[in-house]
């Protein structure tokens, strides 16, 4: 079929909720209206209001009682409108959806897949662009994936509701309906943990994820480069084999991520290239991220997302 | 146009008083003379339970504590409401409850020691593990009866929250779900008029913590909580009503020691304040009743009291003998072991930095 992530993560969704009735949708808007982005258009009317419902709106109840239902041997996939407003279930993701499996020595577990937009491009709304990934991964115990790709989106999200982890599964806004993309009609899983080599060359590696993806493959095959460009897809765990094996092989390296540059997961990634691949390095690790400060409004977000401008003068930096 | 839309009332329950009178007229039928001497023997083994601990703490045995002295009834009362298969979601006091439904002591202790195998319940006693974050279990409390309908279980769930956890969104974001979905919870709030230091009427300026169910649609109550068959009725009375929907029972009760042993009441509260409550003691007014009924005496008293302490002291020898694993903190992250996890455990091991402390 011929799907954008949108479908594909529709598909998914109805692929997941026919094979085991313990699936359950639940959010802010999700049932008649689809949800606003309208990702789970039509599970409503295909599996019921008892398996996909509106709750009322409280996000960190939904997130606390998706914990509750998931530890009760449902398998909830609850939805968060918007990144920004995640924030409010923090405490319930952070404090216990993280920790249940450990602080039980896995005598309970907390099988369940919370959604959320992120990132942003798209002229919308404040707090409605956030990119939060790194929060997520910094706590021990979630789960954290990002898809680039309508492909990925589908297989991620089969197998992140498979596992019996907590996971956070961030969907670039902007890529929602950006392309689209031939995938198979059936259940497929892509590996979590495992990142994808969206392109392969010799001269230097770049390693990016979600909207970075598609505007660092633009910039490599305007510049013509011979370049490794590593689609993490999983943030955390992180695919540290594939990250130095090929810092190895290329001897530079630059990351891209729409997040703000401090404290993001370049710095998470740049330092364990140090630890492991510094004496093989040609120059140093260059970090692209957003600028260190709180999202700006639509009207001044072209200027603080990393353009293709910004991406080439750090290749550039690292190819001298 | 002006008319009234809406008019609410909460009711207060209590059936045997502080000096052992019994209302008779609100006596439940379903009630024998042997489960209100199974309530006394519960309570004063959580009692005792509760001194050993604290005696524990203060030989620094054990971490820190959060007794339960004076909140006997409540506890005891409503575990001995449920039915076997029925659940519960505590907050970090609820140790009564968790004995009264056959929680092995020596787990208990190792939690109190500070080893999450304290946490390993047994799937009969039908508890969830402790929670520390204040009201955040509401929530879980929710879910958890949600999934028994859903998967259509007669089970239903008690959620305990103290009073200040019904100041916490999670507290009215969880019943006003449960509002919603009419989902099987029986939400308990232990009121023992203090949260560490701060009282009541800072908590809330309503005149009762029940009514805040009210708002979000639910059936409440407010329950002498130092009257353990008065919450034993309330209790099984809401659970015999849980397929049509919530409650919320507030249980009026005392917190006798400390907020846990970190804590010390005599900076905040009088002496005079404690004699009052004293008074109403949960235990004593159990024991006036069967007294004056033949039902117990000093020597049935002597002879319980040793059973429970060697069965505790028994359980902290179990307990004390744990040996900790350090790499358990590794092996139960995820469902599996992430390279990255395993190479901060092998160099962990192999390094020797598991160490055995000084």
């Amino acid at each position: 079929m011929q799907a954008n992530m949108v479908s594909a993560i529709n598909n998914a969704l109805e692929l997941l909720m026919k094979e085991n009735d313990k699936v359950v949708v639940f959010g802010e808007d999700v049932g008649k209206d689809g949800g606003v982005f309208r990702v789970t258009d039509g599970l409503q009317a295909k599996f019921g209001p008892d398996r996909v419902f509106d709750t009322p709106l409280a996000e960190s109840v939904i997130m606390g009682s998706a914990i509750g239902m998931a530890m009760s041997g449902l398998r909830p996939i609850p939805e968060m409108q918007f990144a920004g407003f995640m924030f409010l279930a923090f405490s319930q993701l952070v404090n216990h959806a993280a920790r249940f499996r450990s602080r039980t020595r896995s005598n309970l577990k907390v099988p369940l897949v919370v959604r959320t937009p992120v990132s942003g491009g798209v002229r919308t709304l404040e707090h409605h662009s956030e990119s939060p990934e790194a929060f997520y991964s910094h706590a021990g115990g979630l789960i954290v994936v990002e898809p680039s790709n309508p492909y990925d989106a589908k297989g991620l999200m089969i197998k992140a509701s498979h596992l019996d982890d907590p996971v956070v599964f961030l969907e670039p806004t902007k890529l929602y309906r950006l392309f689209k993309q031939e995938i198979p009609d059936e259940m497929y899983e892509v590996p979590i943990g495992k990142a994808a080599m969206a392109s392969e060359g010799e001269d230097l590696t770049i390693i990016t994820y979600g909207t970075m993806v598609q505007v660092v493959k633009d910039v490599v095959s305007k510049r013509n480069l011979s370049a490794d460009v590593v689609d993490l897809r999983t943030i955390n765990p992180i695919d540290e084999e594939t990250i130095i094996n090929s810092a190895k092989k290329t001897g530079r390296v630059v990351i891209v991520h729409e997040a703000p540059l401090s404290f993001g997961a370049g710095a998470e990634i740049a330092a364990r290239i140090a630890e492991k691949a510094i004496f093989e390095l040609d120059a140093p690790v260059i970090r692209v991220g957003s600028d260190s400060l709180p999202y700006p409004f639509p009207g001044y977000e072209n200027y603080y997302i990393p353009n293709e401008l910004k991406i080439s003068k750090a290749i550039d930096r690292v190819l001298e | 146009m002006l008319k009234k839309v809406f008019e609410g009332s909460v009711d207060y329950l209590q059936i045997l008083d502080e000096n052992g009178n019994i209302d008779a007229a609100l006596l439940p039928s379903y009630l024998d003379d042997a489960k209100v001497v199974e309530m006394y023997k519960l309570m004063s083994f959580a009692r005792a339970l509760d001194a050993k601990v604290l005696s524990l703490q203060r030989q620094g045995r054990v971490a820190t504590y959060a007794p339960l002295v004076g909140q006997e009834a409540t506890q005891i009362g409503s575990a001995l409401a449920m039915r076997k298969d029925d659940l519960f979601v505590p907050n970090f006091r609820q140790h009564g409850v968790f004995l009264a439904r056959g929680m092995p002591i020596d787990v208990m202790v190792l939690g109190w020691k500070g080893f999450e195998e304290g946490n390993i319940i047994p799937k009969e006693v039908g508890g969830f593990p402790m929670i520390i974050p204040v009201s955040t279990q509401m929530p879980h409390g929710a879910g958890i009866a949600f999934a028994q309908k859903y998967l259509k279980k007669d089970v239903a769930v008690l959620a305990y929250v103290g009073d200040g956890g019904t100041s916490e969104g999670d507290f009215y974001e969880a019943l006003n779900f449960a509002g919603v979905f009419k989902v099987p919870l029986v939400a308990i709030i232990e009121n023992n008029q203090w949260a560490i230091s701060v009282p009541r009427n800072r908590q809330s300026a309503a005149q009762t913590l029940a009514q805040k169910g009210i708002a979000a649609g639910i059936k409440v109550l407010q329950v002498d909580g130092n009257d353990v068959i008065a919450v034993y009725k309330a209790v099984k009375d809401a659970i015999d009503n849980s397929k049509d929907g919530p409650m919320l029972i507030e249980c009026v009760t005392y917190r006798m020691s400390m907020h846990t042993t970190a804590d010390d009441p005599t900076r905040y509260r009088s002496d005079d304040e404690v004699e009052v409550w004293k008074k109403r003691d949960p235990i004593m007014r159990v024991r006036t009743y069967l007294n004056a009924k033949n039902l117990w005496n000093d020597s049935l008293e002597s002879q319980m009291q040793n059973e429970q302490k060697k069965a505790i002291d028994d359980a902290v020898e179990k307990a004390e003998k744990f040996v900790p694993d350090p790499k358990s903190i590794f092996e139960h992250v995820y469902s599996f072991m992430p390279q990255t996890l395993k190479e901060e455990m092998d160099y962990a091991v192999e390094s020797n930095f598991f160490m055995e402390k000084k």
